[in-house]
């Protein structure tokens, strides 16, 4: 894998092969490796290396990337003439900024926000995972599934990634990080059950227990009945939590707001969820993943995004914050000051809060104790294919999938078929009865948080399938 | 190129794979846009590299890697046995490749104008005049533009002796205004949504668009949206526009003939499908009017599912898919041929870049035209009561594909064969062969556009993939509609 010293080199090259004011150069990629399963068989095996380097020039306020994966001088040459030219041709660019040096990149400038390290996301027994290993990992997942009578999928991954930036002014950041994930799905002939996890550490994950709790829920929603359309009691899982919940922090955004894209806009600092709902964006935390610093090298910052249901703040991009600051909104966003949550210039889409984590409730409840406090409900083990309906309202439409169970009585009573759902967000965190302590969640909606299991009252399911 | 692959073919077989094919591939791709009268974001790049795929043991390894020198090709190779073997330790019986003949071939997308050689300013200057255009309407609020063109070149050699080079171009264009005002935000996008129109063209795919024809009205639309009625809730017959009935081909009917979804290989994240084996030759799929292929061919026309070969080396086809209405084909590949009967593969295998493993992926997907002349004017005036719907806003179905729901960004109430007024927020639903059994009228050919999806997802991990799906605007009957905003 690309090492610190190898990259600091390809940017000394870089730099003498460019007459640009300023010269910043984005590094990225690592060694990833997948086994994927189905029909009790390993179906697909992957393994794949690659970097990038990925070259942004200035000259007088107009800027531009190009990239490559080739670090030979020639392809150097010419990644770095692609990126001056196109630069060339822009218009100067008011609201471009000097590229940050590494005191304005650590925050060390009045900072309206709080920083902690980041704990280390490397591990040498995640990156040592051999294709052997991947294999024993599937036949313990196939045998549980055998000793059910289930047919099974999924996978079961590793990946070793850099992230680094270098620029002109002399700022430098490098990440890695290792990740093993386990995704399964496991069969009945009319039921089917799924569970995923993944961490930095390999060590925490158990593919037994993820098979077991996969196969219990497609044993234990066989034979689902169809119970009709309407407003539910819903217990969603984290994983169908941050399915949903994800849709919305686009939205978080200085420029979404600048843009009037965002359903916060006129939001800010209005009791828009329930009092239960505090959500911060914190890379540092524990249980998340990803590198310390943005687009730009700058770190990010720990914030609070929504307390007790009111809306505090959003994120921004260096120019995003510049802007905000002369802009007709400025005194209804809350505070305004670079986050660390920019994206890799030049973009249209500024930031985005994407390390998140729900705090933990004064009274944390069970999924367990969800059910055996629920009247007749229904419990989500995941949400699929979710779409925004309407981008102010934050309605989204979306399906639930591999273990959707009645809830009657205090007991789960079997699996039903699976809905459509057509819900607010804002009406959803306004609606949370009950939430467990957050864990670290995955799901193939939304990116990775920490997230907890809700219990919400009057969720809209418009419509049932036929399975 | 056919030196560095054969490196790798060498040390694949030296080590025991029963079959070995190698692809070097070259991409290059820019990217354009603009927001509110700036340059939003201006992007070239460029990835080369190697992948070996293999059969040891009876079953597959893949490796990719960016060195192509020949102790990083050969390393690939031996990596990719290694893996198979891995592989071989959890399986239920060898992997068949139906057969196919090794063949020498070029091929390249015929084009009229390299996208790369129009001047960037040129490409610019357009955009920021359509821009200009958008936002010359009180009310517009924000702007947005964009310009793609992709170029691969590939080689793919195999142990069978396949040596085919293929260089494929494409282009996308569009835009999209949007209009945010009281608690309420819409959208109007030329000439679809989510990025526009996308072909395997040269640059004469953005001369042809019209964009800055259409500019103004697009924009003048979105605005007039804030002041049309809500669409009313309940069952109509509905019309969709041609690119409307693209994504709905693509969703629920385009995904649910994959046959690896078919036989379980993407349960744990794409899904299956409800269109299992025994469906073929005896499913009703839709009315009597409902002609549907899968068409690589050049002849079809410039679709992003156009090509010469696949990712395995099978020549482009056409497979029928619903005849008169009746389920007839599923997307085939080398390894599932034989699952359904056939001796060769329907050739749809394709990979995202040098580095992913191909897997069956929609070609060009097309509702075949209504063989009478019917113009979409027409259509309305044979219409009594309805509801016309334009331009993708939402998209969901379930993972086999029955039930689905869609939201378009603008709708136009029927009555009595006219439009009688805008609706804003259009939205309908139901369950696939339902829907596609109600269809009673179809465009003619001059309505019928062959659209490019340049997003769809599948597979793990992820491949993003360019298909094609040719549509024409259609009607069909009984339709549900304005769920959407039902119940939240």
């Amino acid at each position: 894998m690309l090492t610190r010293d190898q990259a600091r080199d390809i940017f000394d090259r870089i730099r003498k092969l460019s007459s640009a004011d300023e010269v910043e150069v984005l590094f990225s990629g690592g060694k990833f490796a997948l086994t994927r399963f189905a029909n009790n068989t390993i179906h697909q095996n992957v393994a794949e290396e690659n970097h990038t380097v990925s070259v942004r020039t200035v000259f007088g306020g107009r800027t531009a990337r190009a990239s490559t994966n080739r670090f030979d001088d020639d392809s150097l040459r010419r990644v770095v003439a692609s990126s001056e030219s196109l630069a060339k041709l822009q218009h100067p660019d008011p609201d471009l900024l000097p590229m940050p040096d590494s005191q304005e990149a650590e925050g060390t400038g009045a900072s309206l926000v709080s920083t902690r390290p980041s704990p280390s996301r490397y591990f040498e027994q995640t990156a040592a995972i051999t294709p052997q290993l991947r294999a024993e990992g599937v036949k313990k997942i196939v045998d549980v599934a055998r000793r059910h009578k289930l047919t099974t999928a999924g996978i079961v991954s590793r990946a070793e990634s850099v992230e680094g930036i270098f620029n002109s002014r002399g700022l430098s950041a490098w990440h890695t990080q290792t990740l093993a994930e386990i995704s399964i799905t496991m069969l009945a002939t009319d039921s089917s059950g799924w569970q995923k996890a993944n961490s930095p550490d390999v060590a925490n994950l158990d593919p037994l227990v993820l098979a077991e709790a996969a196969a219990k829920k497609a044993i234990e929603s066989a034979n689902p009945q169809e119970i009709p359309a309407g407003k539910y009691t819903v217990i969603l899982e984290p994983a169908a939590v941050l399915d949903i919940v994800g849709f919305m922090f686009w939205d978080y955004s200085g420029m979404a707001i600048l843009d009037q894209r965002s359903f916060l806009t006129g939001r800010i600092g209005t009791q828009l969820f329930g009092e239960n709902i505090t959500i911060w964006d914190d890379v540092t935390h524990p249980l998340q993943t990803g590198s310390p610093f943005d687009g730009e090298g700058v770190r990010r910052q720990r914030l609070p995004l929504v307390e007790n249901g009111v809306v505090k703040r959003v994120v921004y991009a260096r120019a995003t914050a510049e802007r905000m600051k002369r802009s007709e909104h400025k005194d209804k966003v809350g505070p305004i000051a670079a986050t660390g949550h920019g994206f890799a210039l030049p973009n249209e889409m500024g930031e985005m809060a994407c390390n998140i984590v729900f705090a933990t409730p004064q009274n944390p409840q069970t999924v367990a104790a969800m059910i055996a406090s629920t009247e007749r409900g229904v419990l989500v083990t995941r949400l699929w294919y979710i779409r925004e309906v309407d981008p102010f309202e934050k309605i989204l439409t979306g399906m639930t999938r591999d273990g959707t169970f009645l809830v009657e009585n205090g007991r789960v009573r079997g699996g039903v078929r699976n809905f459509r759902f057509n819900q607010s967000l804002i009406h959803m965190l306004s609606n949370v009865e009950a939430m467990s302590v957050p864990q670290r969640s995955c799901g193939e909606e939304s990116f990775d948080m920490v997230a907890p299991a809700m219990k919400v009252c009057d969720f809209s399911f418009t419509e049932a399938t036929k399975f | 190129m056919q030196q560095i692959a054969n490196w790798a073919l060498n040390v694949a077989t030296m080590r025991g794979a029963s079959y070995a094919d190698a692809r070097i591939v070259s991409q290059r791709s820019r990217a354009l846009t603009t927001k509110n009268g700036r340059v939003g974001s201006a992007s070239d790049s460029e990835s080369m590299g190697m992948s070996v795929r293999v059969l040891a043991d009876g079953a597959w390894g893949f490796a990719a890697s960016e060195d192509l020198s020949r102790p990083g090709v050969e390393a690939s190779a031996a990596r990719a046995v290694e893996i198979a073997r891995a592989s071989a330790q959890v399986k239920q019986q060898d992997v068949r490749l139906a057969l196919e003949k090794g063949v020498t071939a070029e091929w390249t997308t015929p084009h009229a104008i390299d996208p790369f050689s129009i001047p960037v300013e040129r490409n610019i200057a357009l955009l920021l005049n359509v821009d200009s255009e958008l936002r010359a309407v009180a009310g517009v609020t924000l702007a947005e533009t964009n310009l793609n063109f992709n170029r691969e070149e590939q080689w793919f050699v195999s142990s069978e002796g396949s040596d085919i080079h293929q260089t494929k171009y494409s282009a996308g264009a569009g835009y999209t205004a949007y209009v945010f005002a009281g608690n309420e935000l819409q959208k109007r996008s030329y000439p679809n949504s989510y990025g526009g129109q996308w072909q395997n063209k040269g640059y004469e795919l953005i001369e042809e668009l019209k964009l800055i024809e259409n500019a103004r009205r697009i924009a003048e639309e979105a605005v007039a949206l804030h002041h049309a009625e809500q669409c009313p809730e309940g069952v109509f017959d509905i019309i969709l526009d041609s690119s409307q009935l693209g994504l709905q081909i693509h969703e629920s009917i385009g995904h649910p003939i994959e046959l690896d979804r078919v036989l379980g290989m993407e349960a744990n994240f794409a899904g299956t499908s409800f269109l299992t084996l025994d469906k073929l030759r005896t499913l009703r799929y839709g009315s009597e009017m409902v002609n549907v292929v899968a068409d690589a061919r050049q002849e079809h026309g410039p679709g992003l599912g156009t090509f010469g070969f696949d990712d395995e080396g099978v020549p482009g086809q056409c497979t029928p898919i619903i005849t008169n209405g009746l389920f007839t084909g599923y997307l085939s590949s080398r390894e599932t041929a034989h699952t359904i009967g056939e001796s060769r593969s329907g050739g749809t295998l394709r990979a995202e870049g040098w580095n992913r493993l191909p897997m069956i992926r929609m070609t060009n997907i097309s509702l075949l035209p209504g063989e009478k002349p019917l113009t979409l004017e027409q259509l309305i005036a044979s219409t009594d009561h309805g509801i016309l719907m334009q331009t993708n806003r939402s998209w969901s179905i379930d993972d086999k594909r029955y039930n689905f729901q869609f939201g378009c960004e603008i709708g136009w109430e029927i009555k009595s064969g006219k439009r009688a007024r805008m609706v804003k927020n259009p939205s309908y639903s139901g369950i696939t062969t339902e829907f596609w059994s109600s269809l009673d009228a179809i465009c003619s050919r001059d309505e019928w556009i062959l659209w490019g999806t340049p997003n769809c997802g599948k597979g793990q991990p992820q491949q993003v993939m360019g298909t094609g799906h040719g549509a024409a605007p259609s009607r069909f009957r009984g339709i549900k509609v304005g769920s959407a905003y039902k119940g939240s």
